[in-house]
């Protein structure tokens, strides 16, 4: 163990292995204004994101290996978090036909996935996991069944009911993970479920595990601390009372997101699912916008949360109420999603926390170009001080003052 | 008299006491629309601009005479439904009403929400004409006091809404303006067209849901019929508009399982025959037509609540009283 390290814990902070993020959109190549490899690589270090896996719903979307390649030399030159790369699951994220998934793995895609178009065809998504066992990489499945959830733009519920817009049904979550379990089961690929929202899904996860079928699930930091109640304006965390102070305007569409923030009984059961080890890692669907997709209204606005930055502080929040063990909450930043990955921890990569710093979100306080975050004006309490990745201190303490990123730009 | 809203956004967080000024409020302005000149001056030099970006003929006329009846300047601006598509976004529409600098600006729009987006970015009073599924205000106001009118206090009395309650912001604001007065909801309609938390049981306070029609309807004060659009067939909603017809239709026969002389309402337009039968629309217990009469004095109301010449109190002067000192 370093000095570093161990002054940092003589301070008082958590010090832990760095966080590993199974699921980020780093927009590039093609949507430069709303992130960057750079700029999300540097968002996630100011999250404890030592690694970061980044989705290839691009443009190209990545599904061929020289496009792998290409991420993997941009993500060297961006010197931010260490980028791996998934590759799409099928040619342009179509649908249709099977990408090269065997080639891809060899150019280094850590995990195949078409995150954001779920594998309609269910005979294409059996071949897919059937590559899936031959590469030894996981299929990231974002389980949503499209016919369902049709034009909705929140969770179908008794907020959707009041602020009259169109719902998406737990139901259309929940059929997509009894299909993609079942074909996980029949071919032994392995599956991992991303974002799961539902207390539905988490059930359905934990009775297939028990069976011992191939599969692993996360879930995202939003969906653990935010009930589809923001959409309605409440600024209240699920572990806290609504009241008049937490209350801001509703149809705001930082609040929009798929899958969508859901009722307070899936809260639990996500908490649930992570304090009993059903969900193996916690991802955080980081999904940056420019503002031109998201000044919008409501039901025409992008999906997605900017949430590398604010993850930790979410969590910890669950944690101090007691909803799951503050260990339960790091291994799934940590050692869960290496296991899902089927790496092993790197031993160099660490990060120290400050539980207790209270900070205010703000569009200028997060390095990501993503300001879509229903969080800014919202003080959140915990915060990474120190960032080591394969030993270099990315962010740290100077000797006097404040937290700040080495070599910021 | 309790007034301090900037904009008319939505009425589910209003007060009875807000509701009873509005409509205290309407009944003034139906003396000014039954004089020889209907007109008072109360917003003279003030600008009241008509945004819609959904198809309305109804709704924007009767804005327009009542900004007209209070001697506003009124200004229409029109855009695309989806605005996205045609390269306008509502975001450049709200600088251009900014920029123009209006004191109330009335909106109607596909977005749920949508007037919410521009009350956030504009300095003017907005008033929602109806956004999406979610709420139509005004419709709810002139329901009330329509029903108020026919029945007296509403307290204790139960409306039947019947139809595509899920898609409709006219149904919404019903039961937001009705149940504070003291009135009880029934819901009647095709299980695929009223939302999936209300027939769970999580409904709003006051308000039940009854899928047999006849049932719903058996000793009601009143019934509001909702408009059924046709693609709600298309969409797999429904199996036939004849099915739906002969189920929830408004017959004369439905009718007369009510109290005697119950009012039949419709926010218009009708599909006769469809939602509501000729004979009945037509009959002696429709108030249909007194609803579109009423909507003109309730928008009166509440252009003159945002907009009015200020008292030294703060709070707008009864316009009648105004309209004496012209």
């Amino acid at each position: 163990m370093s000095l570093d390290r161990r002054a940092l814990e003589a301070k008082g902070y958590l010090v832990v292995p760095g966080f590993i993020d199974l699921h980020a959109h780093l927009r590039e190549p093609g949507f430069e204004d709303s992130e960057t490899i750079a700029t999300g690589a540097k968002a996630a270090l100011r999250g404890g994101f030592t690694t970061v896996c980044a989705m290839p719903n691009t443009e190209p979307a990545i599904d061929s290996p020289g496009l792998v390649a290409e991420l993997i030399s941009r993500a060297k030159a961006a010197d931010g978090a260490r980028v791996l790369p998934i590759a799409a699951i099928t040619r342009g994220r179509k649908g249709r036909d099977l990408a090269d998934l065997v080639e891809l793995a060899a150019a280094g895609a850590v995990a195949f996935s078409d995150d954001g178009s779920p594998v309609e065809d269910g005979r294409l998504f059996r071949s897919a996991l059937e590559y899936a066992r031959v590469t030894g990489r996981p299929v990231i499945e974002h389980p949503q069944d499209l016919a369902l959830s049709a034009k909705g733009v929140m969770h179908e519920g008794a907020v959707s009911a009041r602020l009259g817009l169109p719902g998406m049904p737990a139901a259309a979550e929940e059929t997509a993970v009894a299909r993609d379990i079942a074909l996980a089961k029949m071919t032994g690929g392995r599956l991992h479920l991303t974002h799961l929202s539902t207390a539905g899904s988490i059930e359905l996860v934990r009775r297939a595990k028990a069976e011992g079928a191939p599969i692993t699930c996360d879930v995202t930091p939003h969906h653990l601390a935010m009930t589809d109640d923001w959409v309605a304006g409440s600024r209240a965390f699920a572990w806290e009372v609504p009241d008049e102070a937490l209350q801001g305007v509703p149809y705001e569409s930082s609040t929009k997101v798929n899958p969508p923030l859901r009722g307070h009984a899936d809260v639990r059961a996500l908490w649930a699912g992570l304090a009993d080890g059903t969900v193996d890692a916690i991802a955080t669907d980081h999904a940056p916008h420019a503002s031109v997709k998201k000044d919008l209204e409501f039901d025409q606005a992008a999906f997605g949360i900017s949430g590398l930055e604010t993850a930790l502080a979410l969590v910890l929040g669950g944690v101090r109420v007691h909803w799951a063990p503050i260990g339960a909450v790091i291994n799934a930043l940590t050692i869960g999603p290496a296991r899902v990955l089927g790496m092993k921890l790197v031993d160099d990569d660490w990060i120290a926390i400050d539980r207790d710093a209270e900070w205010l979100v703000t569009a200028d306080e997060l390095s990501s170009k993503g300001k879509n975050t229903p969080l800014l004006g919202r003080t959140v309490i915990g915060r990474v001080v120190h960032v080591s990745l394969a030993g270099e201190t990315k962010l740290g303490e100077r000797r006097e003052g404040n937290a700040e990123a080495v070599g910021r730009r | 008299m309790n007034w301090t809203r900037r904009h008319v956004l939505d009425t589910d967080d209003w007060s009875r006491d807000e509701i009873d000024t509005v409509l205290d409020q309407t009944r003034a302005m139906t003396e000014i629309l039954q004089r020889p000149i209907r007109r008072a001056p109360p917003l003279r030099g003030r600008t009241v601009i008509l945004f819609f970006a959904e198809a309305s003929t109804r709704t924007r006329v009767s804005f327009e005479l009542a900004a007209k009846a209070l001697s506003a300047d009124v200004t229409n601006i029109t855009a695309s439904g989806s605005s996205v598509e045609k390269g306008e976004s509502l975001y450049d529409t709200v600088r251009t009403l900014q920029a123009l600098g209006g004191d109330v600006v009335v909106m109607r729009h596909a977005s749920s929400g949508a007037p919410y987006f521009v009350a956030e970015r504009t300095d003017a009073a907005v008033i929602n004409a109806g956004d999406g599924w979610h709420a139509h205000p005004t419709q709810g106001l002139l329901d009330a006091y329509t029903l108020r009118d026919a029945l007296g206090d509403l307290d204790g009395k139960r409306v039947v809404i019947v139809g595509d309650v899920l898609h409709s912001r006219v149904a919404r604001s019903d039961i937001n303006t009705l149940i504070p007065l003291g009135a009880r909801v029934t819901l009647s309609g095709p299980p695929t067209l009223i939302p999936t938390a209300w027939r769970g049981g999580q409904l709003p306070p006051g308000v039940t849901y009854e899928s047999d029609l006849d049932k719903a309807l058996e000793g009601a004060h009143a019934v509001i019929a909702l408009r059924l659009q046709r693609e709600r067939q298309e969409s797999g909603l429904l199996p036939s508009l004849r099915e739906y017809s002969r189920v929830w239709g408004l017959t004369a026969d439905r009718v007369a399982r009510m109290r005697p002389a119950a009012p039949v309402m419709h926010p218009g337009p009708m599909n006769e025959g469809v939602e509501i039968d000729a004979a009945v629309a037509h009959g002696s217990q429709s108030l249909i037509e007194k609803q579109v009469t009423n909507g003109v004095a309730v928008r009166m109301a509440l252009l003159y609540l945002l907009a009015g010449a200020p008292t030294p109190s703060g709070v707008p002067a009864p316009a009648v009283r105004l309209e004496a000192t012209a």
